[in-house]
């Protein structure tokens, strides 16, 4: 077992140069360009977007630019944003406490609804409680954010006015009414998240569950008189499991990368907002420092559920 | 309009009888811009009006805070490198230019104690030079004076090619010298006419020499102030981080009187128009959101919740729809579009004149943008009907299939006209933007009445404004039949705004489609016109021929203006907010106040 | 269930595809004196902003939202449940190359990648199939490639655990084939999170369709899918809720009868079926 983790941790080094070198060739050669606001405005001569160009490099070969980003990452210099002309890693820490706390509340709170209500529903296949958490699901899947988040926004701030719609991170507040600001800010934001993954999840979950119930040493345990209880914990969740756990290892660098949509509807200054201005406006340092760091974590996360796989079912064996 | 017209109308505001205003609105409607219109009365011996900025708080601070809301959040918060008017207003709350452009074409002074003028020697007769007076007393936010050193510094940084200031074209051909502590002299290499540029309005911010001299040319973007402006303005920096807040704090010792009234200001970003409309109209969360570019129905449905307005101010934007002169489908030495073809459908004049009476203005008026765009089909009617409701566009769907009948274009068996094998059929691009694509829905919807048929492109806005030399959807390439957009005339003299219609300035592919005439289309008159202009030193005769420029490109039918579009906002009921269209939103941040 | 969830299913494609022979009114019918109407007998679905009917653009733009949808679907789960099997079964080298690319395509942000395909691919499938067809492959290719990734790594993590099986082993022993044993014996045994991941899959294709719409990847912004008509409609929420019901019922009809019959599916499929 170590010894597969150490060979998985090596060949994860060169499959990550692989993919950054991907990732800028995709970035260099998608269309758009950073001064293009320049180029529409009549005030700012052509010499000076030529400047731009120049001082940034954006006329060389594709090739030396990567160079010349990878030389400087590895130096721990994340790159330099035309757009705000500061420093990436600047905007980019700025950023990360916020969607650390939205989108991983918003998976804990779809993890701990998905979790009992799939697991239950798989207990008693086509009982009410199943069809009911079944139609919930569909909704939450049918429903795009964008139109939840409108549909919560229209419900709760603007009928009934109890919550705020523009999240704030600087609320002028000190103690636990800062923490209740905070609270009521961050409540739509994660539920709409949130919910919309359960409904996924729970089906998954649904569905792992059922194809385990059945099988033979489920009864086995069962015939054996242990108590229901027992059984599903013990034997049936802990199988059931390897689908959830593969699930959650492919959404969990989302908790780095931000929900773009949900981030710009209640104007969270997350990493996904972040993303999606920077692609925008062609701001390609930022967006290939994003995308290159949710790179990793795709990486290191889908190593961690392999890992993960051999402990739930130690009969998985790593060659 | 003739020049003894325009000089007729200048009578009659000397005399009184015509007000100012609806001067400046007339010369608006035939294409010029408001300051311009200013510096004609100004060169004639109309003074400058000293403009009342409406105040009533009597002593500073007490407002508690204001809160802003932008749709796109500030980036960054050097006026010498703010390409976005949201970055300009972010940088408007800290930094102050010298003078700025009030709705009637006035120069309102900011840091000059008074407006140059022949009467105060400010201005000379050969138009080669401005002195500027400045204030007296003001301090920048960290306690340094601040002198003609910082103005002169100012010239100094954004000519410099290296520094890359997008403000570079109001500077790079003057000259500014220190005349002694509060006087400056900015000296140019040829009469200009238009001499209230430099050091006014949004590129006319001034930034302080002692925390930028270090940081000229290839240095400026290292400097610590990019992110800590240091100003004059009513409000002291607190907070910034870009792309998500601005936030400021009132400065005691602000150089007006009593203000600022408000304790802290706050600029937040992101997200989209309509829910920032809701924001000020329907919840109150925020006190002002920049730039409604929402549907008027939506707008009108949210100030019913009766807890803000939309405030409207005139500018010289238009929506216009262009048809290709050049064949895009036809490529020629390695480009398509290009100047050497004619494009098969629209060289035909019957077929521009039906597109011309198919289009809808008023129904996209009034049941699109509403109070927020008023339909021109010509910005060149005789002044007293510009403003009227019955101007001199048509939409005439049986005139349209007339004229098309008689020019020889026959309904084929599928319901499309064609003439000598060549269906009228074309492609119809715009950028991504829900009132576009319904304005492209309704004249798709005439046009197929007329036997047209109409494909519909729609492009996302950050590729189509690109100036991506290798990208073919690009507004500038137009490798389309016809395109829709707005071109914005922010620039207060449009000697920059009428140069896209040079023969000379054609984008093609030698200039990397740089070149500001996207449509291509060449008229000899037109480019000797516009060499007279470039000479003419006498405003009104310059104003006179640049009405002529516009005569010809919209008599031909190839440039078909939409609609003229406004500044919108949306404002809480109990806030005053001078606005202009002429200069930023936050222009008069200083002199905002709340009602009480 | 499963049964009625056809019969659902069978009546919304019929309804799209032979609707409009019956309900006339043109899609793009402008009448600015019936804008944002509730619906009535003239427009069953009442209509948008513009004063078009809107049943008549449901029906419409229902063809395509469907033809997407599954089109989109088939292609995610062909390639997912592919590369998850492959991976799966084979160790080593093979592995990892495919959980590699997996990984890359996990990676690679989708906006600009979107961007450039249409700007590489766009005039050329255009002038290779027309402007609708092209149109389409390029959705559904787009849309199935950004979603096969999470079948490729369930299928895989089912196989991983199902290879080392008794009934696996046993089958083995009995000298069946490597690709027997897949097919008869693995693979039917890990269908059960393909199937969710496939009525997920449709749902999310037919809103993400709307999403490339927007982005100028999708149909001309004159064609009224159903994700579009969502998307128009939001800001009317409270204006005109009628535009957004519609259009969101008819998704939420779809994947409803999806999930049934996949349900019904998977019962009936089931190797150690108790019933």
């Amino acid at each position: 077992m170590g010894k597969y983790i150490l060979r998985r941790l090596i060949i994860a080094l060169p499959s990550l140069l692989g993919i950054s070198l991907i990732l800028f060739v995709l970035l260099a050669l998608a269309p758009g360009d950073p001064f293009g606001e320049l180029a529409t405005n009549s005030n700012v001569p052509p010499e000076v977007r030529e400047a731009l160009r120049v001082k940034f490099g954006i006329d060389d070969p594709i090739f030396i630019r990567y160079l010349r980003w990878l030389a400087a990452m590895l130096q721990g210099d994340w790159g330099f944003s035309f757009a705000s002309r500061i420093d990436v890693d600047q905007l980019i820490l700025q950023r990360v406490p916020t969607t650390l706390f939205v989108v991983g509340s918003s998976q804990i709170l779809a993890l701990a609804v998905a979790l009992p209500v799939g697991v239950y529903a798989a207990m008693r296949p086509y009982s009410i409680f199943d069809q009911i958490a079944n139609t919930f699901a569909f909704i939450g899947f049918s429903l795009p954010t964008f139109f939840t988040g409108l549909l919560l926004i229209l419900i709760f701030s603007i009928n009934l006015g109890w919550l705020p719609f523009v999240y704030r991170v600087d609320i002028p507040a000190t103690g636990w009414a800062w923490a209740f600001e905070y609270f009521k800010q961050a409540i739509m934001p994660i539920s709409v998240l949130g919910l919309f993954q359960a409904a996924s999840y729970t089906r998954y979950v649904r569905s792992a569950v059922l194809d385990v119930i059945r099988l033979d040493y489920v009864t086995t345990a069962r015939s054996k008189g242990l108590n229901e209880g027992k059984v599903v914990i013990k034997h049936v969740v802990r199988n059931a499991l390897i689908p959830v756990v593969t699930l959650v290892a492919l959404q969990m660098p989302a908790v780095f990368g931000g929900a773009i949509v949900t981030e710009q509807i209640f104007r969270i200054p997350g990493i996904g907002s972040l993303l999606i201005s920077a692609i925008l406006a062609n701001d390609t340092p930022v967006i290939m420092a994003v995308t290159f760091v949710f790179a990793c974590l795709v990486v290191v996360f889908n190593l961690l559920a392999d890992i993960i796989y051999g402990w739930l079912d130690p009969r998985i064996s790593y060659r | 309009m003739q020049e003894r017209e325009l000089r007729d109308l200048i009578a009659d505001v000397k005399t009184g009888r015509l007000s100012r205003r609806s001067f400046v609105q007339q010369m608006i409607a035939v294409g010029l811009t408001a300051p311009m219109a200013g510096m004609m009365l100004a060169q004639s011996g109309v003074a400058m009006a000293q403009t009342a900025i409406p105040y009533k708080p009597t002593k500073a601070g007490g407002g508690g805070l204001l809160k802003i809301l932008y749709w796109q959040a500030v980036t960054l918060l050097n006026p010498h490198f703010a390409v976005g008017t949201k970055d300009q207003d972010g940088s408007r709350v800290f930094y102050e230019p010298l003078a700025g452009w009030d709705q009637e074409g006035n120069l309102v002074p900011v840091l000059a104690a008074e407006i140059p003028s022949k009467e105060n020697n400010g201005l000379t007769e050969d138009g080669l030079s401005v002195v500027w007076k400045l204030k007296k007393g003001v301090k920048w936010h960290d306690g340094m004076p601040f002198t003609a050193d910082d103005v002169v510094f100012n010239w100094e940084y954004a000519r410099n090619p290296e520094t890359a200031a997008v403000s570079i074209a109001s500077y790079k051909d003057a000259k500014v010298e220190k005349v002694d502590d509060f006087t400056v002299r900015v000296t140019f290499s040829k009469p200009t006419p238009f001499w209230a540029d430099a050091f006014v309005g949004t590129y006319g911010m001034i930034i302080p020499k002692h925390l930028f001299a270090d940081y000229i040319g290839g240095k400026s973007r290292d400097a610590p102030a990019n992110l800590k402006p240091v100003g004059t303005g009513p409000y002291v920096f607190v907070d910034f981080k870009p792309g998500d807040i601005v936030r400021g704090k009132l400065n005691p010792n602000y150089h007006m009187p009593n203000r600022p009234y408000f304790d802290n200001i706050e600029i937040k970003g992101g997200g989209d128009a309509v829910s920032a409309a809701r924001a000020v109209l329907q919840t109150g969360e925020y006190d002002y959101a920049w730039n409604m570019q929402v549907e008027d129905e939506i707008l009108t449905k949210l100030e019913g919740a009766g807890k803000g307005k939309v405030n409207i101010v005139e500018t010289g934007n238009i929506e216009f729809i262009m048809l290709n002169s050049t064949d895009p489908a036809a490529e020629v030495d390695g480009e398509r579009a290009s100047v050497k073809t004619k494009h098969p459908l629209f060289s035909d004049p019957a077929v521009r004149q039906a597109i011309n009476l198919l289009i809808d203005r008023a129904s996209i008026e009034k049941f699109i943008y509403g109070r927020t765009a008023s339909a021109t089909a010509n910005f060149l009617n005789a002044p007293e009907k510009v403003r009227s409701k019955n101007t001199k566009f048509e939409f005439n769907i049986e005139k349209a299939n007339a004229i098309l009948e008689a020019a020889g274009w026959k309904k084929g068996g599928d319901g499309i006209r064609a003439k000598d094998g060549k269906p009228l059929r074309f492609v119809y691009q715009t950028s991504i933007n829900a009132p576009r694509q319904k304005t492209q829905a309704i004249i798709k919807q005439a046009c197929q009445k007329a036997g047209i048929d109409v494909e519909l492109k729609s492009v996302v806005a950050s590729v189509f404004f690109s100036s991506d030399a290798a990208n073919p959807d690009t507004y500038t390439h137009f490798y389309c039949d016809a395109q829709m957009y707005n071109t914005t005339m922010t620039q207060p003299d449009p000697g920059f705004f009428m140069n896209q219609y040079l023969s000379w300035r054609a984008a093609n592919k030698e200039n990397k489609w740089q070149g500001r005439n996207v449509s291509r289309w060449q008229n000899k008159e037109y480019d000797e016109i516009y060499k007279q202009a470039e000479q003419e030193l006498d405003a009104v005769k310059r104003a006179a021929m640049f009405i002529k420029l516009n005569d010809l490109v919209v008599t031909d039918n190839y440039i078909q203006p939409l609609l003229r579009r406004p500044k919108v906002s949306a404002v809480a009921g109990n806030l005053a907010v001078p606005l202009s269209g002429w200069d930023n939103d936050l222009w008069q941040i200083a002199n905002w106040y709340r009602e009480t | 269930m499963a049964v009625a969830s056809i019969g659902i299913l069978t009546l919304l494609t019929a309804a799209v595809l032979f609707g409009p022979l019956i309900w006339r009114i043109p899609i793009n019918e402008i009448d600015f004196t019936a804008r944002l109407a509730h619906p009535s007998w003239d427009h069953p679905f009442g209509t948008d902003d513009l004063g078009q009917d809107l049943l008549a653009r449901m029906l419409y733009g229902g063809r395509i939202s469907l033809a997407v949808g599954f089109a989109a679907m088939a292609v995610a789960i062909i390639v997912g449940v592919l590369i998850g099997a492959i991976s799966g079964i084979s160790r080593g080298s093979v592995d990892a190359a495919l959980m590699w690319i997996t990984d890359l395509f996990l990676a690679l942000p989708q906006l600009p990648l979107l961007l450039l395909v249409i700007y590489l691919f766009r005039d050329f499938l255009k002038n290779w199939v027309g402007p609708e067809g092209g149109v389409f492959i390029l959705i559904v290719l787009v849309i199935g490639a950004f979603r096969w990734m999470p079948v490729a790594r369930l299928v895989r993590a089912q196989f991983l655990s199902l290879r080392e099986k008794e009934f696996v082993e046993a089958a083995r022993a009995l000298g069946a084939t490597t690709p027997r044993l897949v097919i008869r014996h693995i693979l039917p045994n890990s269908l059960g999170p393909v199937i969710v991941a496939g009525t997920i899959d449709v749902a999310a294709a037919i809103i993400a369709e709307s999403t490339l719409s927007f982005l100028g990847l999708g149909f001309p912004p004159d064609i009224p899918t159903w994700g579009r008509l969502l998307f128009d409609a939001k800001d009317y929420l409270d204006i005109a809720p009628h535009w957004a019901l519609f259009a969101g019922a008819a998704i939420f009809l779809t994947v409803l009868t999806i999930n049934f019959i996949g349900d019904g599916l998977r019962d009936a499929l089931d190797p150690r079926r108790v019933m």
